[in-house]
């Protein structure tokens, strides 16, 4: 109880932060040491706050969550929003999710960034995205929770734009930006409507009053979980509005794994779970919810085959994973998700630090050389183990992690989705094939990731005979975090470990209070005995299938490097050009609207009628009027005469009659 | 006739519109400002001899606007002439249709 009370400090450390490396960055002389040493050192701070909270919260039987209310926000009437934080088991976990993997990336920018000439800039951006990711997720109303949920979409903009002189950069910023704003039109109209119906922007009010006010399965129910799902497929990169995902690959590599990865597109998961009582009394929205995730996990799977840039196999790879993500949601299964949420943010930021450190001696090798070889195009590399060993290994951890091989963390949560979509499957069927997709992508994902490691790391080096002298291990402030992140992805299956593994579903446990109102309409019996182990023996096995296949596929051909490798045919030319969803956008939505925009709206309704009729037309009539009574005034004095005497007639006649 | 209270009425009033048209009708038609001003005179005269005219039936006060308006044409004649005479160094001419500067 005390704990929670300073939760405050959580979200003020990186305030304080961002404010102070804001200010560092607005002087032209570079504060390198203080950056380095504000920036990470206020995220361990807000780390041990979180700590803190935790560990208060664990010391107690569960219970009603903590609200800890800041000021008044908006005192409107029957609209009573307050600035407040809610502490619940959910925001903890969460909190501790984002302060500590937030920590290690930061120390990684240390080093990663370090020749950077925005550094201090770099870690106010940093700071200000963790602030709005702890308001998202402590939020304890919707629009406190909306401030967080744009305040990331700013901060990803700002980084993924980071090196904005490149227009690629600065557009695949823009293209995020918007893309975000899409789904965040489906949050902003699902509010409106909760407060129509229920009256409260409230998560505890909502969830005490949704199941009496509304009508389970109900046509409104379902409509505000398929807008709030719209918002989710916006921010957390599922199908339709994932593109900007691989795009975002722009930015930083610890901001890839920061945002892009670990914490922010996870905030669509997370509001899901947070408002799990709507998603459970509708049905057909979590089967919605499912088979988005379900469709693009084994979408995104594909196009991760075919991918050459190392973040590019990442970034489809972590579109995949939250496709699993949903599809636990989706069944109801709102602790898997989490679950799968925190293993996730464990194994795929070590991949994207991992690759962020290969990128980092790649960088430097061509540099040393001058050569303008892509130092992210996987077909550069090859046979970095002998030059890299601590990255190898732990990106070899990694790896295994996400393929879901025993006993590492992600083969637990993964497990534990495949088994609640099997579950979900005897009530409505439609779940078994949702499950099926999650299976073939469990393959698909073993396959790239062996085929990544393989063209990362083994095999003939094809850096460049003179480059390749130039390869190293990056410094220790970057293997650190990647070590803490490797021993995590180890054994963070711990914290939910599943009956068959001798544990008792921790995680679920804990996360019972919040999701207890969604349990009373959705439950998910897992299935026990002979059918678990079936199930999960079947996923081990297509997993190890996938590691060897990718490996085996890979070593078998010599590889081109990238500048000599022939263009793509067939199969995977699609694969590789995503299947031109991007070019299917932009032919049917982006180029109609901006020749809706420049012709229509521009050309025709600003210019043609707002400038020409409206402002330019009212110009000309008055200039017309002007010009006619101008015409009266000749200068001849006998005109004036003759209307001065007609004048005075006029009158005259007007006066005696 | 209209009765020995007013003899030559009729005749002064008739000359009187007389004069005043033939003033109108010089502003109207004449281009030279000074035959132009001359008519001015001219139709105020004539209002001058109307004033007289009347001043019979209503008392003295006629006439004394009379003076009046012989005060006024001699300041107007005086302003005027000066006007036209400028207007001449200036232009060298002054035919009204020359003199054109507030056209529009």
């Amino acid at each position: 109880m005390i704990a929670s009370q300073w939760v405050w400090l959580a979200v003020a450390l990186p305030l304080a932060g961002f404010l102070v490396n804001g200010a560092l960055a607005l002087r032209r002389a570079p504060a390198k040491l203080a950056v380095s040493i504000v920036g990470p050192g206020v995220l361990l701070g807000a780390f041990a706050v979180s700590l803190g909270v935790f560990l208060g919260l664990l010391g107690q039987p569960p219970h009603e969550p903590h609200i800890v209310p800041l000021w008044p926000w908006m005192p409107a009437g029957a609209l009573e929003v307050d600035l407040a934080f809610q502490v619940d088991q959910l925001s903890a976990v969460m909190l501790l999710m984002v302060t500590g993997v937030g920590s290690l990336i930061h120390l990684f920018s240390v080093g990663y960034m370090k020749e950077d000439p925005g550094y201090a800039r770099y870690f106010a951006y940093l700071n200000l995205f963790v602030v709005c990711m702890l308001v998202l997720v402590l939020g304890s109303n919707f629009p406190v929770l909306f401030i967080g949920w744009e305040g990331v979409g700013l901060c990803s903009y700002l980084l993924i734009g980071f090196w904005f002189t490149d227009k690629a950069n600065a557009d695949a910023g823009l293209k995020a930006f918007i893309m975000n704003r899409i789904g965040d039109f489906g949050v902003l109209v699902a509010m409106v409507f909760l407060w129509r119906e229920l009256g409260t922007l409230d998560f505890v009010q909502i969830a005490g009053r949704a199941p009496e006010m509304l009508e389970p399965g109900g046509t409104v129910v379902t409509l505000i979980t398929l807008l709030i799902f719209l918002g989710c497929t916006g921010k957390s990169a599922q199908i339709p509005l994932y593109t900007w995902l691989p795009d975002a690959m722009a930015g930083p590599t610890p901001v890839s794994a920061l945002i892009h990865a670990a914490t922010m597109v996870t905030a669509g998961v997370y509001l899901v779970v947070r408002t799990n009582v709507l998603f459970a009394m509708a049905p057909l929205s979590s089967a919605v919810v499912a088979g988005i995730g379900a469709v693009t996990a084994l979408f995104a799977a594909t196009i991760a085959l075919r991918q050459y840039d190392i973040k590019k196999v990442l970034a489809y790879s972590t579109v995949s994973q939250l496709g699993y993500m949903f599809l636990a949601v989706g069944s109801a299964a709102f602790a898997g998700g989490i679950f799968h949420l925190v293993t996730h943010a464990f194994f795929k930021a070590l991949l994207f630090l991992g690759a962020g450190s290969v990128i980092h001696a790649m960088h430097h090798a061509y540099h040393a050389t001058h050569s303008h070889q892509d130092a992210q195009d996987m077909r550069n590399m090859g046979g970095l183990r002998q030059h890299m060993p601590v990255t190898f290994w732990l990106m070899s951890i990694a790896t295994l992690a996400i393929a879901g091989i025993p006993p590492l963390s992600g083969f637990f949560s993964k497990d534990e989705i495949l088994a609640s979509a099997f579950a979900r499957g005897a009530e409505m069927p439609v779940f078994y094939l949702y499950y099926a997709f999650g299976v073939v992508a469990v393959l698909l994902t073993a396959f790239y990731m062996a085929r990544l490691i393989t063209m990362t790391f083994l095999g003939e080096n094809r850096t460049g005979a003179e480059e390749s002298r130039h390869l190293h291990e990056a410094p220790w402030i970057m293997t650190g975090p990647l070590l803490v992140l490797g021993v995590l992805s180890l054994i963070g299956g711990a914290i939910n470990l599943p009956t068959f593994a001798g544990g008792h579903h921790a995680l679920e446990e804990r996360l019972e209070p919040v999701t207890a109102p969604g349990a009373a309409f959705a439950r998910v019996e897992l299935p026990h005995g002979a059918t678990e182990l079936l199930l999960v023996g079947g996923a081990i096995l297509i997993g190890v299938v996938g590691l060897v296949l990718g490996y085996r596929a890979t070593l078998a051909r010599r590889i081109p490097t990238a500048s000599e490798a022939p263009e793509d045919t067939g199969l995977a030319r699609v694969l590789n050009r995503k299947y031109y969803v991007d070019e299917i956008y932009d032919a049917a939505i982006v180029r109609p609207l901006v020749w809706l925009s420049r012709v229509v709206l521009w050309k025709g309704v600003d210019q043609g009628v707002v400038d020409g009729a409206a402002v330019n037309g009212t110009a000309k009539l008055s200039r017309g009027l002007g010009w006619l009574g101008s015409r009266l005034q000749t200068g001849q004095v006998g005109v004036y005469v003759v209307l001065f005497l007609v004048g005075a007639l006029w009158i005259l006649r007007a006066v005696t009659r | 006739m209209t009765g020995g209270m007013a003899p030559l009425l009729g005749p002064a009033l008739g000359l009187s519109a007389i004069l005043f048209s033939l003033g109108v009708a010089g502003v109207l038609l004449r281009r030279n400002a000074i035959v132009l001003f001359v008519c001015i005179e001219l139709m105020l005269n004539a209002v001058n001899l109307t004033f007289v005219a009347l001043a019979q039936l209503h008392g003295a006060s006629g006439q004394v606007m009379v003076f009046f308006v012989m005060t006024v044409a001699a300041a107007e004649a005086a302003v005027g002439l000066a006007i036209i005479l400028a207007i001449f160094r200036h232009k060298q001419s002054v035919d009204l249709q020359n003199i054109n500067l507030l056209r529009g």
